[in-house]
């Protein structure tokens, strides 16, 4: 595409108001008020598209990210709320020239930080030249003590970083932040990038921008090739669903093929870190934590954490398992070192910084303060032991002129009293770029977020970024937290990128998972998703039979409807009047979402909306509903929901041990419901039309009539229901489906020896196919009801315990 | 002189615990000059599955051990011999309090003795100005920081009341302190929390004190159990002092050190993860014997 033939200067329209501010740089126009020549092309076709056309596109990049369940987890005074994520749909074009001076910047500074840190957990040299105050280091609560002299397996301390950066007024990149700890925002770079390239689909297909997919194989590789032994597997930590980046980590564990675990899956054996599975312990050698190392282990570091693994930092130090990033590098992140940095530079690496950080005084020397004070107008002040994001903290930072001119003197009083605890840095200024507002392009803040990895062939910095847009011209209210927005980074030029084998077009998922055990946690909520459901199909069914027979006698007291009444009751979901949907059906769903919100990484992004959509349907009809006699059709649409999601997930759910748990729990369920419903409505003194309930209920009205030329009787009843092999609604259909599910887990059969699990269900089963209709009693359905009821127990102890 | 010291902690689990993680702090240091450790051995009940030594960052011995196995009691049994040694009374060549912050300033190591570590709030200790208000009622500027520490620690102690039933092992030291009433570890925290406010280097010091008196003096308070008490930085010249503000008086042959730490989290005696789902009860037995 070429760039400069342009006889004449196009026309955009979207630019009619487009007024970058004085003495900020700007990234749409050069300081002359011309458009860069790498943000033409882009600009050429948005300026070709209607306001309408705009609009649509937009829409669809919503709609994918609302589709991918890509939500932002807002925290206000009354608790967190799921809000729809702030993409920015206009892209930051970088150029590919700018690019290179910023990843050389970054490459140096990364080779920089790891020898900082491996220094500060190791000879000290740093802190016994005067590079660095040993109050500082030693004061911060990052700095993590159990770690000392605890070099890492893998010979490196940091395998992942992140920079925020952002250009200065003079058009140079300025390095405003160090992310070392568990560096955030890589998956979502991703998301936006899918996002915005199906806003701007057919541009972007052509466009010359750099691919990202090849910068997450070539760490994927890096980290498969960490490993100890074939076996052993690769897994990212998360501090779980409650936590603001979760989604990002269940998305980068599909992505990548790792298992997503919490601390409590994970336990340390003679020093080596396992994780539970349902195939007992099996070996971790690389962890991908996205937990801050204080809450990794609750024995050596705080003891107050429920989401860390005891035992953790001692398999670190046995040299069991490569932490990515090693534990303690959260020390990095202090904002005080970037004070100290510019000479560490010249001590460590001979050679000053390629790309500068943003100008910092740390506080505690008297003649640094007094040129702070000096300059203290200027200046953002913040704790020297702050780890957050420049901005993030409207409690703990701000800028000297806020302070006014007025009170002077007792800033200056303050900056003493703090001494080292103070760091005053340069208020940055951060460039514009465009935003889309109104029809129009108006100039926000930006800051980026550059995340580099190790590979094989050293670090490596993804080309393309994570871009925070401020709401307005304050560049302070740039966190998403305060309202900003997040938006693509296109690298332009260069080579036309390389054609990527797979699927490099939408960078989308492209790994064979690792084949291998299931965490038992993960088991655990997968067989409970499966029951959860089943018991809410259940509790629908039987909720419409029970309307519809109230409808018919309008008398609540008649012995059929009073007997449905009690059996729903005993199940949890005793019929109400207003509103005539139980709550206990909503707190089922509720509790089948909860499940299945452990294990998003496990199962697809289309069965996990289409699960929050029947919660959320049952608890609408619940809040609207308020006559009895719409029960019945809103129990046929949420029966309609409840079959479209176990559609879902069985059918493109692969046929793993995870969907075997999911099978069992269902069919444990269902099994379970028959056998207790048979036992209430086929007693000898069970009211008229029990029959044609249970026919109804097991949905089976058809198979009756189809299979048996005479009349209902109890006896074709309990055949075609809990006897039939061939109905899907019969008990003997489930046990044979959980039998055969039980045959192929872990050690079901070792040598010809059956487990204790697999020989209960053969033994429930035989009971069963040895059984007649004239067997079949009231108490021996009980029997048969608790038998099954009791499989729950023994596969928790065998498999999740 | 030379003591022999038994101790017994007992747990009983009211459900059993499926598995467990503790590290044990209980040995007596070996501290050159100071303190020798003759003989000493850490029994458990049951077994555990996994057992290891290994020195954490303050130079604390610690016994890292693992159940995997159900269990529903538990107990560590302790018996060491320790050589105590007499310290001689030092001249008090601690700078004033309004010079000690130079003299921290000028320290370039991270070595776990540098009282570098010993300033900033700690885990259990966060700062409050409720301490830093009392320890300046009690001192001034130009004192030597050995008359200040012990100045605070006297009137803690005097202040204080010892009272085993208001506090447990978790109570923050402010609450103890409002309440002017706790245990050995209350007194140290609070102590601890006090200097530091006002300049001092403090750390946490576990250990014994003798179950039974020299004839003549008074039986001290806190032999019951494991003890704690103080120590704080007082220069580049005099380096760590010790004093016990539950006695108010400076440590000596009576005390028997195992552990040192910032806080009760870096030398508790047991700290672990436990997993069960019901209560326990704990006891406690110690006898320092001078043979």
């Amino acid at each position: 595409m070429s760039l400069d033939e342009t006889a004449k200067e196009p026309e955009y329209g979207l630019l009619k108001s487009y007024q970058p501010y004085p003495g900020v740089s700007d990234e749409l126009l050069d300081p002359d008020g011309q458009v860069r020549p790498v943000w033409r092309p882009f600009l050429n076709h948005l300026n070709s598209l209607t306001p309408d056309e705009i609009a649509d596109r937009f829409a669809r990049g919503n709609q994918y990210l609302n589709d991918a369940g890509v939500y932002f987890r807002q925290y206000g005074h009354d608790g967190a709320h799921e809000r729809e994520w702030p993409l920015s749909h206009i892209p930051v074009v970088i150029s590919e020239d700018d690019w290179k001076v910023i990843a050389q910047g970054l490459v140096q500074r990364a080779e920089l930080l790891e020898q900082v840190v491996a220094d500060l957990y190791g000879e000290n040299h740093l802190v016994g030249e005067g590079y660095l105050p040993a109050g500082l280091i030693a004061e911060s609560p990052e700095w993590q003590r159990p770690l000392v002299d605890v070099y890492p397996k893998s010979g490196h301390y940091l395998h992942f970083l992140a920079f925020e950066i952002g250009r200065g007024p003079d058009g140079r990149w300025w390095v405003l932040s160090d992310r070392a700890q568990a560096p955030s925002g890589a998956g979502f770079a991703l998301e936006n990038r899918v996002a915005t390239g199906r806003v701007f689909n057919e541009f972007f297909a052509k466009a010359n921008v750099h691919r990202l997919a090849g910068f997450f194989r070539r760490f994927r590789d890096h980290l498969v090739d960490l490993r100890d032994e074939t076996d052993s597997r690769v897994s990212i930590l998360t501090p779980g669903p409650l936590n603001d980046t979760y989604f990002e980590h269940a998305y980068i564990a599909r992505y990548l093929g790792f298992m997503l675990l919490e601390g409590e899956d994970l336990s340390v054996k003679d020093g080596r870190l396992m994780v539970r599975t349902v195939a007992g312990l099996k070996p971790v050698s690389v962890l991908w934590r996205r937990l801050d190392t204080a809450w990794t282990d609750p024995v050596e570091l705080n003891e107050t954490s429920h989401i860390g693994t005891p035992g953790l930092v001692q398999a670190v130090r046995q040299g069991s398992v490569t932490m990515i990033n090693a534990l303690g590098t959260g020390i990095l992140e202090t904002r005080a070192l970037l004070a100290f940095l510019p000479r560490i530079s010249e001590r460590l690496l001979g050679e000053g910084l390629k790309l500068p950080n943003v100008a910092t005084w740390w506080c505690g020397e008297e003649s640094t303060r007094t040129y702070v004070k000096e300059h203290a107008e200027t200046m953002m002040f913040s704790p020297a032991l702050s780890t957050s994001l420049p901005f993030s903290s409207a409690q703990t930072d701000f800028i000297g002129r806020d302070f006014g001119k007025f009170h002077k003197g007792i800033l200056e009083t303050w900056i003493d009293s703090q001494n080292q605890n103070l760091v005053a840095q340069e208020a940055v200024t951060l460039s514009t770029t465009p935003a889309y507002h109104d029809g129009l392009l108006v100039p926000r803040p930006m800051s980026l977020r550059v995340f580099l990895a190790r590979t094989s062939n050293g670090w490596e910095v993804m080309s393309g970024g994570f871009a925070r847009i401020g709401r307005s011209e304050d560049a302070s209210a740039i966190a998403m937290q305060a309202g900003g927005s997040a938006a693509d980074v296109w690298i332009v030029g260069g080579k036309k990128p390389k054609k990527e084998t797979l699927l490099h077009q939408t960078e989308s998922p492209f790994f064979k998972s690792q084949a291998g055990a299931l965490p038992s946690r993960a088991a655990d909520n997968l067989f409970w998703l499966g029951r959860y459901v089943e018991r809410a199909e259940g509790a629908v069914r039987l909720l419409r039979a029970y309307h519809a027979r109230l409808l018919e006698t309008a008398d609540p007291e008649s012995p059929l409807v009073a007997q449905t009444a009690d059996f729903l009751e005993s199940v949890g979901v005793a019929p109400t009047s207003a509103p005539p949907i139980p709550e206990g059906l909503c707190a089922m769903l509720q509790s089948a979402v909860i499940s299945a919100s452990k294990v998003r990484d496990r199962f697809s992004v289309d069965g996990w909306l289409a699960l929050n959509d029947l919660a959320q349907t049952a608890n609408g009809a619940r809040r609207a509903m308020r006559s009895d006699a719409d029960v019945p059709r809103a129990m046929g649409l949420l029966l309609r929901k409840i079959t479209g999601f176990s559609g879902l997930v069985h059918e493109n759910m692969y046929r793993f041990t995870g969907w075997r748990f999911l099978s069992i729990g269902r069919a444990l369920e269902r099994a379970h419901r028959m056998a207790d419903l048979l036992s209430v409505f086929t007693a000898p003194d069970a009211p008229e039309g029990s029959l044609e309930l249970l026919l109804e209920v097991g949905d089976s009205a058809m198979s009756m009539s189809r299979r048996y030329a005479v009349s209902l009787s109890k006896a074709t009843v309990l055949d075609l229901l809990a006897m039939d092999p061939k109905n899907p609604r019969s008990v003997m259909y489930q046990l044979t489906d959980m039998k055969e599910h039980i045959s192929v887990l872990p050690d079901a059969d070792e040598h010809g020896y059956l487990s204790d699990l697999a020989r209960s269900v053969l033994q429930v089963h035989t009971t069963l196919a040895i059984a007649t209709a004239e067997t079949l009693t009231p108490e021996t359905l009980t029997d048969l009801r608790d038998q099954i009821g009791y499989l729950s127990v023994e596969l928790t102890d065998a498999y999740i315990r | 002189m030379l003591y022999d010291l038994t101790l017994e902690i007992s747990y009983d689990y009211a459900t059993p615990a499926n598995s467990g993680r503790h590290a044990l702090r209980l040995m007596p240091a070996h501290i050159e000059g100071e303190q020798r450790l003759v003989s000493g051995n850490i029994r458990l009940s049951p077994g555990p599955t996994e057992r290891r030594d290994r020195t954490d960052f303050f130079g604390n011995a610690v016994t890292d051990v693992v159940y995997r196995k159900s269990h529903s009691e538990l107990c560590f049994r302790l018996k060491a011999r320790i050589d105590r040694t007499a310290m001689p009374a030092e001249l008090d060549i601690s700078p004033p309090l309004k010079a000690l912050g130079r003299e921290l300033a000028a320290i370039q190591s991270l070595g776990p003795e540098e009282p570098v570590h010993f300033l900033a709030p700690s885990p259990r200790l966060p700062q409050s100005p409720a301490f830093a208000v009392y320890a300046e009622e009690h001192l001034d500027r130009s004192m030597s920081t050995i008359s200040a520490v012990e100045s605070i620690g006297r009137a803690l102690h005097r202040d204080m009341t010892f009272d085993v039933e208001a506090t447990t092992v978790d109570t923050p030291a402010l609450a103890a302190f409002e309440r002017r009433h706790g245990v050995c570890q209350d007194y140290s925290h609070i102590m601890i929390a006090c200097l530091r406010s006002v300049g001092i280097p403090a750390g946490y010091v576990s250990g014994f004190l003798r179950t039974i008196p020299p004839e003549g003096q008074p039986r001290l308070e806190g032999a019951d159990a494991m003890h704690a008490w103080v120590r704080a930085w007082c220069g580049i010249e005099i380096g760590w002092i010790e004093y016990d503000p539950t006695n108010a008086l400076r440590v000596g042959q009576d005390h028997i050190v195992v552990a040192r730490g910032r806080d009760y989290g870096d030398a508790a005696p047991v700290k672990g993860v436990l997993r069960t789902s019901g209560s326990q009860t704990t006891s406690h037995k110690v006898d320092v014997i001078p043979r």
